[in-house]
């Protein structure tokens, strides 16, 4: 497959969530369970059989959801309770939902009555992740998933299978830290929308079919010359970008996402497994070193500084926050790295977004007249 | 002595609960002032957090919810909401967070002024946006924040290796603390201030509980003002004695059978889900009265009804991780809910919400067609919120009781027909 073709096929892969959800288990002849933000063990998942599909919501209404949530839930929530209701995720046998906010912990009490034919797993990840004794609660609470998990198959997971599967995430994550590190310099080959779509098909393929494509990409792309840019270089951070509106307004203006501190992308896959304990240990030990993410607690708040890190080593000319509209997580952090990104000279527009954007003439004028203030 | 008890407070019998009540907080808020001008170390808490440890540490302790709620019901909330919305906080958020993330800057609010805290402490049993709150509060005020993070229990019983987590961070806080003021925990002082605050909760339950005598001697509203005293002062002596005297003093109209209003009879027995309008506390309240409703009751006293043997870390760990309704699954909310209906005789509920909780919101809807189809008392919900004025409409409100009380009309009429 060349380029384009790669390209293309991880494109529509994302675009188009349920044929490639079903193409992958088609394929594999495995079972889906899915993965509510954020992070779901989905090593565990991997390993007792199942194909873990993100959950992050889609372009939909909110007929149904509306019966169990107040409309000042955020729009990833009503979408994947009214996904649920609907039977867009008849395929799953089970939801895992981590309950790191609010919304999150009443999703989980919902989708209960809501979606009965599928049944829920809820995780509780530490939030005290400082504290020592996090690790001894994470652990317990990854052996529940783990036998929960192993009910649902019918086999357990062994620490060799368990093993593998990690080097299958540590192999994904690396593959795509590496493409979203030279991304950024192929900006009209891979524009905001096209980087966001690729991104986005990993949360529904088989996760070493998706590494062997994106490492090939990776391959083709840096073995040809760089793109000029056209416009801003830009840090992207938020819960997610998924309004192709508002990918089709940035490729417009010729914004180029070259790094990004968002949950759905970077969040995801920022950190690699380590050290030598047992593969849960180390499943565990992943979830207590993430950073730089609104879910959790973070007591000296480190997203300001890294954020301007990123700025840094990326070369961005600004960050762009992509503020998802009632998430509360969200917009307690923004007021805190926007003043410390101000102080160190770099400049930030805060674009307030549902999944599904009606305002986009609005966001239109504002990201012009950040364009013209940079310029 | 106590604490709060430094500047002294009458305590004779003379004085009635609701005369003791003002004098505790009025007392708790100038200690706290004036601690701090000599240069004690102040310390900022969410409002159902072990304040044991504090209490016994003799840690000044002050309580910004308790606090947005005063400065929301004297109707001086808008000024400090512009204030943190300008700092670029969405007006989504929690107002009681955006009260006090303003007054951590402006210092100063006609309804009642607090002193800066100079150590956060923060249970994160009543919502994740404490979390968050309180960790803005930590780097803005360059201070330390020690959080206990009390996981929500979406399993009807609570998960061992949970209650394990909770209990070793309880610990871990106490080492914390001494780092913070330099001096050791006294374990026999801890002891005492246990035993002490089950005794205040065991009064609260007991008063509270009162309210299921017909009529209700327990004027509901006013468990939104003593709830505020068992937030601050459920460790202290003072506290103790209030919730004592305000048990005697129910049980003495219940047992003259007087109802909650001398000019009124109590027509309809109903529940308030949530927490108060502060800012339109008198439109919620007298729209209510006006019709004959008292709310007898509300999810809130199990939530301080925090009991468990004294000196025994783990119980208090279990406690305040499963006592708080809102950190309890919704099979568990709905048990509970039903079992309350029966025994305080209710004729409705009243569901608030309250655009600042998602944690309380989001499961409202569902828990209202549970109780209505397990229980068949008639329900209603309206939009308000806690501190912030500009999301209540009392047109709403008033529509939303007035249907409450035609369909409690006509449940009262058909049982009259049977």
């Amino acid at each position: 497959m060349g380029l384009q073709n790669t390209i293309q096929y991880l494109v529509d892969a994302g675009m188009h969530p349920a044929q490639t959800v079903h193409g992958s288990l088609a394929e594999s002849g495995r079972e889906a369970i899915g993965c509510f933000p954020s992070f779901a063990p989905e090593e565990l998942v991997y390993a007792a059989g199942f194909l873990p599909v993100g959950m992050w919501g889609g372009k939909t209404g909110y007929t149904h959801a509306d019966k169990y949530m107040q409309s000042f839930a955020c729009s990833v929530m009503r979408a994947n309770l009214e996904f649920g209701i609907t039977g867009t995720y008849r395929m799953l046998r089970a939801v895992l939902v981590p309950t790191l906010c609010d919304t999150l912990k009443c999703m989980c009490e919902n989708w209960k009555t809501a979606v009965p034919d599928i049944p829920v797993i809820g995780i509780s990840y530490p939030q005290n992740r400082t504290d020592a004794v996090a690790k001894r609660q994470l652990m317990a609470e990854l052996n529940r998933i783990k036998a929960e998990l192993e009910q649902l198959s019918g086999t357990p997971i062994t620490e060799a299978v368990l093993g593998e599967s990690l080097q299958v995430y540590d192999a994904f994550r690396e593959a795509i830290n590496h493409f979203t590190a030279v991304s950024g310099q192929y900006s009209t080959t891979i524009n905001a929308k096209t980087r966001h779509y690729i991104l986005k098909a990993s949360y529904f393929m088989d996760k070493a079919e998706y590494t062997r494509l994106l490492n090939a990409l990776t391959d083709s792309l840096t073995a040809r010359p760089m793109d000029s840019y056209l416009g801003l270089k830009v840090v992207a951070t938020g819960i997610m970008v998924d309004s192709e509106a508002l990918l089709d307004l940035l490729d417009e203006h010729g914004i180029t996402i070259v790094s990004d501190a968002l949950l759905h992308e970077s969040g995801q896959f920022q950190a690699l497994h380590e050290g030598t304990g047992s593969a849960l240990e180390q499943i565990a030990e992943r979830y207590l070193r993430i950073n730089g993410i609104s879910l959790l607690y973070e007591p000296r708040k480190p997203r300001g500084a890294m954020l301007a890190e990123l700025v840094r080593k990326s070369g961005a000319d600004a960050v762009i926050a992509f503020m998802m509209k009632f998430c509360d997580p969200e917009e307690f952090d923004y007021p805190i790295y926007q003043k410390e990104l101000t102080r160190a000279g770099i400049p930030v527009l805060q674009i307030e977004i549902d999944q599904v954007v009606d305002s986009i003439e609005q966001i239109r004028t504002r990201l012009q007249t950040f364009i013209e203030m940079l310029i | 002595m106590s604490v709060m008890n430094e500047v002294e407070i009458r305590m004779d019998t003379a004085i009635s609960s609701k005369e003791m009540m003002n004098q505790i907080l009025k007392t708790h808020y100038k200690n706290a002032m004036e601690a701090k001008k000599r240069g004690k170390l102040v310390c900022w808490s969410t409002s159902i957090a072990p304040q044991e440890l504090l209490e016994a540490m003799g840690i000044i302790t002050v309580y910004p919810e308790n606090h947005a709620a005063a400065i929301g019901a004297r109707k001086c909330a808008p000024e400090l909401i512009a204030h943190t919305e300008a700092n670029g906080y969405s007006l989504d958020l929690c107002s009681y967070a955006r009260v006090n993330l303003a007054y951590a800057e402006v210092l100063h609010s006609e309804a009642e002024n607090i002193p800066l805290p100079d150590v956060l402490f923060c249970s994160s049993n009543i919502c994740h946006t404490v979390i968050k709150w309180y960790e803005n509060l930590s780097v803005m005020l360059n201070i330390p924040l020690i959080m206990i993070d009390m996981p929500f229990n979406f399993t009807y019983e609570l998960l061992p290796h949970n209650l394990q987590y909770v209990t070793e961070q309880i610990e871990s806080a106490v080492a914390q603390l001494e780092q913070v003021t330099g001096e050791k925990l006294d374990p026999s002082r801890l002891r005492k201030v246990m035993e002490i605050s089950n005794e205040t909760s065991l009064w609260w339950r007991k008063a509270t509980a009162l309210a299921a005598h017909v009529p209700s001697p327990l004027k509901g509203f006013d468990l939104f003002n003593y709830m505020g005293i068992m937030v601050c002062s459920r460790g202290t002596e003072e506290g103790r004695k209030l919730f004592k005297l305000w048990y005697e003093e129910l049980e003495t109209k219940a047992r003259q059978g007087a109802g909650p209003w001398p000019d009124q009879a109590e027509t309809y027995r109903v529940l308030w889900d949530g927490i108060a309008c502060w800012p339109h506390l008198s439109t919620t309240y007298k729209t209510l009265k006006n019709l004959g409703m008292n709310m007898v009751t509300s999810t809130y006293p199990k939530s301080w009804d925090i009991v468990y043997e004294s000196g025994d870390i783990a119980g208090m760990a279990k406690a305040y991780t499963g006592n708080v309704f809102a950190n309890r699954n919704l099979k568990y909310n709905v048990e509970s809910l039903v079992e309350i209906v029966h025994r305080y005789k209710l004729d409705g509920m009243i569901f608030h919400s309250n655009r600042s909780c998602k944690l309380m919101g989001f499961r409202q809807y569902e828990v209202q067609r549970r109780i209505t189809e397990l229980t068949g008392i008639p329900t209603v919900i309206f939009d308000g919120d806690q501190t912030d004025p500009r999301t209540f409409s009392s047109a709403q409100y008033e529509t939303r009781v007035q249907a409450l009380k035609e369909m409690m009309d006509s449940k009262k009429a058909e049982r009259s027909m049977r």
